[in-house]
């Protein structure tokens, strides 16, 4: 089954760059994953957060309220 | 503290760029070397103590906290000093609205907290520091944790639940104080500092810019703005001038970062602490771009009252620096 990555944001500049982080981590762990944007607030506010950036891996919060790096979302993967 | 930075820009200025000191360019240049020098030293500083700070009360036990306890009033200076305490993102500020509703959180505290988090945050108090000494930052500190308090409070007993937009109320109505554990991470502190100097240079970065051009402007005015050339139109006998000023920095957005740089030329060539304050809280506070935001969770009425309440305290406030400064 492919991981499920899902990023939480209202679209801010720390919520683009999240998205970029996590494209290019999944891209470099060649793992099998969809990556979903949620910016509509009703739909992030589902899941328990209050900060914003905010990444889901398999409906699981691992990041939330700042940019991850790579190497991070690397070992999320794996 | 710094007279060796002072000493190091007038040999940079001076003996080594060769700019006469009575020249306004000279004047200018000396002060934007000295002053972004010595305040990103303070914003590094200040972030990193903050850091540490923060890794200590995260925001979610903060909220389960607040959404446990009854503290008898307390919690509005809880949720105010908070609101200091946690770093500042404006695109956080409505999931952060919700959340605390979800957790039964009242109204008038959630108010309280988003107040204060864009008025005192890490990079205003550095700034400030840097800009105005001790004391004028103990003053800032102190009344924008009590505006929170007091305009949270006065919200509060305002009664607007009902004025919330219409998927907010239902999540209000739902709302339970959150029995979720919070999982506190496992790392020592000495594990922690790398992470919290990390985070530290990616905030001095990210306002970077916005500290520059605000220096830069302050810079030109110190220069070539003559000594007392707002005293002639805004004195502190001019009783408009404070409500004016709020009224102007409304609609306006710069964070504390642009704008305390600027202000500090105001209040060098003449405009009343007090004043001067005010309108850079209304333009911190309060714009445009919070306001767009907050409409999803709040009506039209809800949102004008909020900002009514909020500029009504900053006024107030505003008199008050210009009574005891």
């Amino acid at each position: 089954m492919a991981t499920s990555i899902k990023i939480l944001g209202p679209g801010c500049a720390k919520c683009k760059t999240t998205f970029e982080v996590v494209k290019k981590a999944v891209e470099q762990s060649g793992v099998q994953a969809e990556i979903t944007k949620i910016e509509d607030l009703e739909g992030m506010m589902k899941y328990n957060i209050l900060t914003t950036p905010v990444v889901v891996v398999n409906e699981q919060i691992k990041i939330s309220g700042r940019v991850p790096s790579v190497d991070e979302i690397l070992k999320l993967l794996n | 503290m710094f007279d060796w930075l002072q000493h190091f820009a007038d040999w940079l200025i001076y003996a080594v760029i060769g700019i006469s000191p009575q020249s306004h360019l000279g004047e200018a240049l000396n002060f934007f070397v000295y002053d972004t020098i010595k305040i990103l030293i303070l914003l590094f500083l200040i972030t990193f103590l903050m850091g540490i700070v923060n890794s200590y009360f995260p925001i979610d036990r903060i909220k389960n906290f607040l959404s446990r306890n009854k503290l008898y009033g307390g919690e509005y200076l809880m949720a105010s000093t908070f609101g200091a305490v946690t770093p500042f993102c404006s695109c956080s500020s409505v999931p952060l609205f919700i959340g605390f509703v979800k957790g039964g959180i009242p109204l008038g505290v959630t108010f309280a907290f988003l107040i204060t988090s864009p008025l005192v945050n890490e990079v205003a108090i550095a700034i400030f520091l840097g800009m105005f000494g001790v004391k004028a930052t103990l003053v800032y500190v102190v009344s924008g944790i009590l505006l929170g308090v007091i305009s949270g409070a006065v919200l509060g007993k305002m009664n607007l639940e009902p004025l919330l937009t219409d998927w907010v109320r239902q999540v209000w109505k739902q709302a339970k104080a959150d029995q979720e554990v919070f999982d506190a991470e496992k790392t020592t502190f000495v594990q922690r500092i790398p992470t919290i100097i990390k985070e530290a240079f990616g905030i001095v970065k990210s306002v970077l810019v916005y500290v520059l051009i605000g220096i830069a402007i302050g810079a030109a005015m110190h220069g070539y703005v003559p000594e007392g050339f707002f005293e002639q139109y805004i004195g502190k006998d001019t009783w408009y001038a404070v409500p004016l000023a709020v009224l102007l920095g409304i609609p306006m957005y710069a964070n504390a970062a642009g704008i305390i740089p600027v202000i500090q030329v105001f209040v060098a060539k003449g405009i009343p602490i007090g004043t001067s304050l005010a309108f850079m809280m209304a333009v911190v506070g309060l714009s445009i771009p919070e306001a767009t935001l907050l409409k999803k969770v709040m009506t039209t009425k809800l949102l004008l009252i909020f900002f009514g309440v909020v500029a009504a305290c900053i006024i107030l406030s505003g008199y008050l620096f210009n009574l005891i400064l």
